[in-house]
């Protein structure tokens, strides 16, 4: 009876967070249709592009035979963007994303997935394929996905740090890795590394709170990370905000360097902005890369 | 108790702990601050940073300093510190209380009586017994327990005079055998046998004074000299300047006693009088009844005012105006010289001068006057007035009360009059005979030298004898005189100049003109001039300085008026003989005032003694104080003040609870549309228009695409108006009515197309108009702006169709009217349009009473504020309102918008559509 109970609790606390942040995003992807790009070209090859005469190679039934009637040529109706990109997504789940500055501030999580869900609603509107990596949730197209990716990304990891996942990578791919990328560079670097031998590009958006960007800490204080794992201890806290700053800047030009090397794109969010500017961010990186 | 000076502790051990405090300083300088836990992700960069300086943090040194001053406040604090501490020592045995309870104690008497209370309440613990003793109404003391005493006192006022010396001498007799402590309730002013009694009281036991500080200030009787009402004013203490006001009291023309003129006087440094000149009209003069010190309650502070300051008012009026005679022998001449000083002349014809009602009218040789003027003499003499006339050859030669007597004459006349000791006739002239004693020249001294040489002569009648009031020597009338109604008339049968006596040139002339009340008195009646005449008082003064009405008093004897002291028998007053009123002050002139002198070894209290205070909650508050100080000092020290920050902040908002108007800047302000309200300083009625417009905001957001910020209440005073749209304007009875500055920027919004919303929130109970309170004060407030011609709402209004298509306006009533700017008077409706072409802006104003405010107002929830109609009905008609504020705000921002829309098919048919 309990278990029936319980389960039906869950299912009902489950239910409860997908509509929301599904709501939101489409709402947020909505802001984005309706702004500078709208629906300019057709991904699923409904619409007409061109016709072009026939080549060698071009099988008999690809020829228009209507058009081709008209005239003593034979042509062949050419349908733009009928092979759809696949975009991988990865939203880190991590502890160290559930840190919200002050308390009117989103944690750096709910933005990211929040991001994550709008990029991947605009993605699957225009027709892309849309998965995770790691081989969680395979790229496929259609609203269904949509809701296969906001019940990931409401589930949370138990970790302190994430590392990007470059699993399971589809060649040639495009991806899009949101994280506040504190954890172990060299891990990031790898994943990194490994995609683009794979031809895979994409974006990488560092999400991060103010409060992670000015450290406007004082006095004897014991920092702790999310989980609990690290901690550190400081006499004078506001000694150490020009060296950790120093540091957060190196991290930055760290990760700059590998995307330039991987030809990625590198940006930064923060939380007091709002999310329509990352994900516009995102969605001309994207779009521009694509070419 | 323990005293340091001022101040005495009650457990001044605890004054030890002091000791402690460099203890815990050493201690607390020790222990550092303890460390903050932070959940903070950067942390991962912050593994391996040291830091330079591995020396904790310590306190820093104020920041103990504001503990150790917290701490040294609660011991001190707690040890009981008291300033002022009350250290008399209780007496035991009797208890004489002497009161000089003069008028000069009156000033101060409340607190006097606290005092009393206080003694009364002290000898009541300590068991001793009590007497009071009033020095001015002096009775045998009497002890009795305090308690019975406390019931008493109200009965033991101070009486308007001061004690006389004999009494004070007589007292030392009363006080019985026992001995006594006594306590002297001093009233500040030096006298003849305070010295005396306080030798006797001495006697007896031990004596304290109390007395109070203040200054006595007493008003002599004031005086007319050069035109001006000379006011002097004494004081007992002769150190530092002073000013006081002077009041004169009097009816004004509807009769109610007020201030009539007041004046400032100012005693100089060592000076203990002081003269101030009053110059007044003479009319305003006349009405004075009192001279009075403001804030002075005492009845030496009040000087009455009797005839003496009034100035009769007499029209000379001659038969013959010989302005080419010699000026001695005008007739009037005499009566000019003996008049001008003390009383106020009138020259004119005499209809002109009757209206202006004065005492006297002499008629110098005049015979024969026009029924008219005979008609309007009689009645004036009816109601009081006084006709003096004077002989001369013109009355002589006249028939005038020849045959039967004239009503305006005394007397009948014989023909021709006569003359004696001429050249042409036998005798000598005639001298005056004593005056009788029935007669008003009683007492008055006969000089030899008046002689009379010519005279009219009356008739013998059975009334002559009763009216003569003077006569020769040979027995024949020199004055007559008889009542008419409240008044009279007198004839002197010589003439006013020289010509037939020499009576005019004599001092007994303005006497007899004194007497007979045509001059004004102006100095202070002499003892001898008073005797045996009895008066009677009017009103008299009690020791507070009010006055009371005398009431069935027994009348005082002249004599002892003029020159007894006050005393139960002879209170001070106004008191009426026959035909004039004698005031008699507290105050004499040639009174002076001293201030007390008590020997060095008889304490003396003031009557205002500084209270106990203890100090222990302040201490133990201003600790409470430094450790708050310690709180946010030490967040924010340790770096954990940011939230701190946020609760001070916000609990110094609170106070400001009250809606407060913009604050808000103009960028801040303009950068989004938003509503505004004028604040009434109802704050219930600021609070539903704030919701209200909130809910209309609302509203537009969902349902428009006007997007409005929030609300703003705005203060017509201090905030531009310019940027807001539109203005809603609840109104109350009782808002305050805006300046002139907020009127001139009132009228500039609304030349600047601003629309006010006037909401006079009673159409359930009133029609539109001025029937109401809230529309009287509607018709108040919009009076000065520029308002032009209003109508309701024509069915044709772009206000019926701005958004929503509607026809009423309801709000939480349901009232019909609305007004709004009036059509232009062309205005037709074109064949084939639906509406008018109306007018080309937006109405400034919109007045209705429909309280749209309760309508729209919103919880913060969204819920509704208030309900509006009854079930489904009620709440269309919410949605209605709602609606009419969403056209509302739609014709504010786009004007006649939608009227341009009906000129569309006229558009389509030109374009050939």
């Amino acid at each position: 009876m309990s278990n029936v109970t319980q389960l039906r609790v869950r299912a009902e606390a489950e239910a409860a967070v997908l509509p929301p942040l599904l709501a939101r995003a489409e709402q947020l992807a909505g802001t984005v249709l309706l702004g500078e790009h709208g629906r300019r070209r057709s991904g699923l090859g409904d619409d007409f592009w061109q016709y072009r005469p026939v080549r060698e190679g071009d099988m008999r039934r690809m020829i228009d035979w209507r058009r081709s009637g008209r005239s003593d040529e034979q042509f062949v109706r050419e349908k733009e963007w009928q092979i759809a990109q696949s975009v991988m997504l990865w939203c880190d789940q991590a502890a160290s994303m559930r840190f919200s500055g002050h308390k009117d501030r989103q944690e750096k999580a709910d933005r990211a997935r929040l991001m994550s869900l709008a990029l991947g609603i605009l993605l699957i509107r225009s027709g892309e394929r849309v998965g995770l990596t790691g081989g969680l949730l395979p790229p496929r197209r259609g609203e269904l996905q949509v809701l296969r990716l906001a019940e990931f990304f409401s589930k949370d990891a138990p970790d302190d740090y994430a590392a990007p996942e470059a699993r399971a990578m589809l060649p040639h791919a495009r991806a899009v890795f949101i994280s506040d990328f504190l954890g172990d560079i060299d891990a990031i670097e790898a994943a990194l590394t490994k995609a683009a031998d794979r031809g895979v590009r994409g974006v990488l958006l560092q999400v991060l709170d103010p409060v992670e960007e000015a450290f406007p800490y004082d006095g004897r204080a014991i920092f702790e990370s999310m989980g609990g794992s690290l901690r550190h201890e400081t006499l004078k806290a506001g000694e150490l905000r020009d060296r950790y700053l120093q540091r957060l800047a190196e991290r930055r030009a760290r990760l700059q360097e590998i995307c330039h090397v991987t030809s990625w794109r590198f940006g930064t969010h923060h939380t007091d902005h709002t999310a329509q500017e990352g994900l516009l961010w995102l969605w001309q990186a994207l779009d521009g890369g694509r070419g | 108790m323990t005293l340091f000076g001022l101040i005495g502790f009650t457990s001044p051990w605890l004054l030890l702990g002091l000791a402690a405090l460099p203890i815990l300083w050493i201690i607390l300088r020790a222990i550092p601050p303890a460390p903050i836990r932070r959940r903070f992700p950067g942390v991962a960069l912050l593994l391996g940073l040291t830091d330079d300086d591995q020396v904790s943090d310590r306190t820093p040194w104020w920041l103990l300093l504001l503990r150790m001053l917290a701490v040294a406040a609660v011991i001190i604090g707690l040890s009981g510190p008291v300033l002022n501490p009350d250290t008399e020592e209780a007496g035991s045995g009797p208890l004489l209380v002497v009161m000089d309870a003069s008028w000069a104690s009156a000033a101060s008497w409340p607190q006097s009586q606290e005092v009393l209370a206080g003694v009364l309440s002290e000898a009541g613990r300590n068991g001793r017994t009590v007497a009071m003793l009033r020095l001015t109404d002096p009775e045998a003391p009497a002890f009795r327990t305090a308690d019975s005493w406390q019931g008493r006192l109200p009965g033991l006022a101070p009486l308007p005079w001061e004690p006389l010396p004999e009494t004070m001498q007589n007292i030392g007799d009363m006080l019985g055998d026992d001995d006594f402590d006594t306590l002297w309730l001093s009233d500040g002013l030096a006298r003849d046998g305070r010295d005396a009694l306080l030798a006797t009281l001495e006697q007896r036991g031990s004596v304290r004074v109390v007395e109070s500080a203040r200054d006595i200030v007493g008003l002599k009787p004031a005086t007319f000299e050069d035109g001006a009402v000379q006011l002097s004013a004494l004081r007992n203490r002769a150190d530092g300047t002073s000013e006081v006001m002077i009041a004169a009291r009097g009816p004004d023309p509807s009769g109610v006693e007020r201030v009539l003129a007041s004046v400032p006087l100012t005693f100089e440094a060592g000076e203990t009088e002081a003269q101030v000149a009053l110059s007044l009209p003479a009319e305003l003069r006349g009405r004075i009844t009192q001279f009075e010190v403001e804030n002075q309650r005492s009845a030496g502070a009040v000087s009455l005012s009797d005839d003496s300051l009034r100035r009769r008012e007499v029209a000379l009026i001659a038969g013959r105006d010989d302005r080419e005679g010699l000026e001695l022998l005008s007739p009037l001449h005499f009566l000019h010289k003996a008049l001008a000083p003390t009383a106020d002349i009138l020259d004119g014809n005499l209809m002109d001068i009757l209206p202006a009602n004065p005492d006297v009218i002499v008629l110098a040789d005049v015979a024969t006057l026009t029924e008219g003027e005979e008609d309007a003499l009689l009645d004036w003499l009816d109601k009081g007035g006084m006709l003096l006339r004077f002989a001369g050859p013109r009355l002589a030669a006249s028939d005038v009360s020849r045959t039967a007597e004239d009503p305006l004459m005394p007397v009948r006349l014989r023909a021709g009059g006569r003359s004696v000791g001429g050249a042409m006739s036998w005798g000598e002239p005639k001298t005056l005979a004593p005056f009788p004693e029935e007669s008003p020249f009683y007492g008055l001294p006969v000089p030899d030298d008046v002689t009379v040489t010519a005279q009219v002569m009356a008739q013998p009648d059975p009334t002559l004898a009763e009216r003569v009031i003077a006569q020769l020597t040979d027995g024949t009338p020199l004055v007559t005189r008889k009542r008419i109604g409240d008044g009279q008339v007198v004839l002197m049968h010589v003439t006013a100049n020289a010509e037939w006596s020499s009576l005019p040139l004599s001092g007994l002339f303005v006497q007899m003109l004194e007497r007979l009340a045509v001059t004004s008195v102006t100095t202070a009646p002499e003892a001898a001039e008073l005797e045996g005449s009895v008066w009677q008082p009017v009103s008299v003064l009690n020791a507070d300085g009010s006055l009371r009405d005398a009431g069935t008093m027994p009348g005082v004897d002249g004599a002892a008026l003029a020159a007894d002291p006050l005393g139960p028998s002879l209170l001070p007053g106004v008191y009426e003989g026959e035909d004039r009123r004698i005031a008699r002050n507290v105050i004499g002139s040639d009174t002076t005032l001293a201030a007390t002198e008590w020997p060095a070894r008889i304490p003396v209290q003031g009557l205002v003694r500084a209270a106990e205070l203890p100090l222990a909650g302040v201490l133990l508050a201003a600790a409470l104080v430094l450790l708050l100080v310690d709180i946010i000092a030490s967040l924010a020290l340790s770096g954990r003040l940011r939230g701190a920050t946020a609760v001070v902040l916000l609990a110094a908002a609170l106070p400001m609870g009250e809606l407060r108007a913009q604050g808000i800047d103009p960028i801040e302000a303009t950068a989004e549309m938003r509503l505004a309200h004028v604040i009434t300083g109802d704050s219930t009625l600021d609070e539903t228009a704030q919701a209200g417009l909130k809910g209309l905001s609302d509203t537009l957001f969902f349902r428009t695409s006007v997007e409005p910020a929030d609300p703003v209440a705005v203060n017509l005073e201090t905030d531009e108006l310019a940027f807001y749209p539109m203005l809603y304007w609840p109104i109350t009875p009782d808002q305050p009515t805006p300046s002139e500055d907020a009127y001139v920027k009132l009228n500039a919004y609304l030349r600047s197309g601003g629309l006010i919303l006037f909401d006079t929130r009673d159409a359930d109970v009133a029609g539109f108009g001025t029937a109401s309170p809230n529309g009287r004060k509607l018709q108040a407030l919009a009076a000065p702006l520029d308002i032009p011609a209003l109508e309701p709402v024509p069915t044709d209004h772009v206000l019926t169709r701005a958004f929503y298509l509607l026809q009423d306006f309801p709000g939480r009533y349901a009232g019909r009217g609305v007004w709004v700017e009036a059509a232009p008077p062309d205005a037709e409706q074109i064949e084939g349009m639906p509406f008018r072409n109306l007018n080309d802006g937006v109405t400034p104003v919109v007045i209705g009473g429909n309280d749209w405010a309760s309508a729209w107002a919103v919880t913060d929830s969204g819920l509704p504020m208030y309900p509006v109609g009854r079930g489904f009905a009620g709440e269309r008609q919410r949605e209605l309102a709602m609606r009419f504020g969403v056209n509302l705000v739609m014709h504010v921002l786009t004007g006649n918008y939608k009227s341009d829309q009906v000129h569309v098919p006229a558009l389509l048919d030109r374009l050939g559509q």
